[in-house]
């Protein structure tokens, strides 16, 4: 049952809704508009009677550097940049990630992929954020790389791009079901192989896991 | 040999982690000494529960491929079933040798999300206990990779002095493994009576026995017979492989998240990086034990400056973050420890990814083996410093 509790959770994270008004739009300015109006109806000012009207969380505000104005000369619409608390991110259409990710590594040095990983809205058309968490030695800096998909939708692999993809690309296809295209050996790596479905869906509910893995298929009689 | 450096050049992809292709029929397998052999997941040396296929010719390993997963218990998933405050001890089971390290990274990273920060005593009883239990997770490895290697001296020398250090974990929060020491927003517990003393003689305790161990060890030429040109890792090929900590370090790249992004109260403290030349097993040990005599030099700077203030800071009683995202990295024992944490604006995390150091750098294994001999495979796995519940969480 903790999954229903769950569910009907808040709408995602602010950039869900405000990738589409980014893209139609081509001016900056509206865009924080956009961002900061969507704000403050979120968060949640009725459950915290104690603290004394709590200034509503930070904002995703516009990231602008030399980086960013080359890549969005390079590419436009396709591609925005967003600070939040200090950490820099790019969302970007999912056709420019092969592009993007090899510049980010070939020109401005990001030669670290730190991490590799999805996130699940499933009430969203694409219902899957990839993100990809990198990192410049030279520049001692991090970015972050997201991107949308649709379910069912794959991905090009970033396994020649950094090697270390590898097994990040093959533990988000086991856990979300998202195929990398061009992957050299993609298979299951934490679950076994024959495993039913991907546990970090938002859908895959851990007593129907329970269910389906301990009783019927180990057999063993569980205390869920 | 198989690494070779190739700076920039990043065809590493195509040689890292091989692909067995153990259906296949082989062609070459009846007519030469090729044989595929199974090496775990019972198997003393291979640090709890991995499995390696070996493809040998001989005693030469060819490739490799590790299979993984038997410890998996879905931490990610269970975080998205508890709250921010109830998922805190779970991290403590993943790298169960440092979890103080562990906790530290997620209470951080959560603090980082809600915008608050742990008042400076905080800071710094985190620092003394994240560097107690980095010495204690060097002494570990230590051990044990000994061990595998056929010195079974060391292990005993070890585990007595790391008895020290968890004797104090033990006084301080009641527990000696998985500590829980932290609370999102600083610590739950004040210091003991006592504490400073205690960590003080551990100190002036340790610093000997750390030369002990390398009395043993250092020059013995068993030792360097076993290590020295094993398990060669160039820079390039660890960079492109994301491995972290202390084997990135002995490859010569001068890089540790203390040091070039500080979080807690790294940036009070006056210590150094050591780095290895030729990212050996050798370099590797090296830098560990100078990474232990670093340690016992912050805690000694942190252990006299340690200010006087409240142990907590304002956090509300229901841990509540803000819509957003965040990632936040530690350097833990073995490398770098992210968590990415996505918060709905609910109780509950939307969705915590974590990760892993131990997880990136057993991918290093098949390129780090290639090469040598099925007893090297051992000194290498010993090398790594893995921990199977990180790797599989």
């Amino acid at each position: 049952m903790p999954e229903d509790v769950k569910t009907p959770a808040p709408p995602p994270p602010p950039d869900g809704e405000k990738n589409p008004v980014a893209t139609r739009s081509p001016e900056a300015a509206p865009v924080v508009a956009e961002a900061k109006a969507a704000v403050p109806v979120k968060p949640v000012p009725p459950a915290k009677p104690a603290a004394p009207a709590k200034p509503a969380g930070p904002v995703p505000l516009p990231w602008t550097s030399p980086l960013i104005e080359k890549y969005k000369n390079q590419y436009g619409s396709g591609l925005d940049a967003f600070t939040y608390l200090g950490q820099n991110y790019l969302t970007v259409d999912r056709a420019l990630i092969p592009n993007i990710l090899r510049l980010l590594r070939d020109e401005d040095q990001f030669d670290y992929c730190v991490d590799l990983t999805a996130v699940h809205y499933p009430k969203r058309e694409a219902q899957f954020d990839i993100i990809w968490i990198l990192y410049s030695f030279a520049r001692n800096e991090r970015v972050r790389v997201k991107t949308q998909i649709a379910d069912g939708a794959t991905i090009p692999s970033s396994v020649s791009i950094w090697a270390t993809a590898n097994w990040l690309e093959r533990e988000v296809y086991d856990m979300f079901g998202i195929s990398f295209e061009g992957h050299p050996d993609l298979k299951r790596i934490l679950l076994p192989d024959g495993w039913k479905g991907h546990p970090l869906r938002k859908d895959y509910g851990i007593l129907q896991q329970d269910k389906e893995w301990v009783q019927i298929n180990l057999g063993i009689e569980s205390g869920q | 040999m198989s690494a070779s450096t190739k700076d920039g050049d990043n065809d590493i992809s195509s040689r890292a982690v091989s692909h067995l292709d153990l259906d296949a029929p082989d062609k070459t397998y009846l007519d030469s000494n090729e044989l595929i052999i199974n090496m775990g997941p019972q198997h003393p040396a291979t640090h709890g529960v991995l499995r390696v296929i070996l493809k040998l010719d001989g005693e030469k390993v060819l490739g490799t491929e590790c299979v993984i997963g038997y410890l998996h218990r879905g931490v990610e998933k269970i975080a998205e079933n508890r709250t921010y405050t109830m998922f805190n001890p779970y991290v403590d089971r993943m790298d169960y040798v440092a979890a103080v390290s562990n906790g530290l990274g997620y209470c951080e990273a959560v603090e980082k999300l809600m915008n608050v920060e742990a008042p400076a005593r905080a800071k710094y009883i985190r620092v003394i206990l994240t560097e107690l239990n980095r010495i204690a997770s060097h002494q570990l490895w230590l051990g044990t990779h000994a061990l595998d290697i056929g010195a079974m001296t060391p292990l005993f020398y070890t585990f007595r002095d790391r008895e020290e250090i968890l004797k104090i974990f033990e006084r301080y929060c009641g527990a000696r493994l998985t500590t829980h020491a932290f609370r999102i927003g600083g610590c739950q517990y004040e210091t003991y009576a006592g504490f400073e003393k205690d960590v003080k003689n551990f100190l002036t305790f340790v610093a000997p026995k750390i030369d002990e161990y390398e009395a043993l060890l250092t020059t013995n030429r068993i030792w360097l017979e076993r290590t020295k040109n094993v398990g060669v890792i160039s820079a390039a090929d660890a960079i492109a492989l994301g491995v972290t900590g202390p084997v990135l370090r002995a490859s010569g790249v001068r890089w540790d998240l203390r040091k070039a992004q500080p979080y807690a109260a790294y940036s009070d403290f006056d210590f150094e990086i050591p780095i290895g030349e030729k990212g050996d097993t050798y370099d590797r040990y090296l830098v560990r034990m100078a990474e232990m005599r670093q340690s016992l030099r912050i805690i000694e700077q942190a252990v006299n400056g340690i200010p006087e203030g409240p142990i907590m800071g304002k956090v509300p009683k229901v841990i509540k973050p803000p819509v957003g995202e965040i990632y936040h990295s530690i350097e833990a024992p073995k490398g770098e420890l992210g968590y990415f944490i996505v918060s709905d604006g609910s109780t509950q995390p939307y969705r915590i990814r974590v990760r892993p150091p131990s997880f990136v750098n057993l991918q290093a294994l098949d390129i780090m083996v290639r090469g040598l001999l099925v007893a090297d495979v051992i000194a290498v796995i010993g090398t790594l410093d893995i921990v199977l519940g990180e790797v599989d969480r």
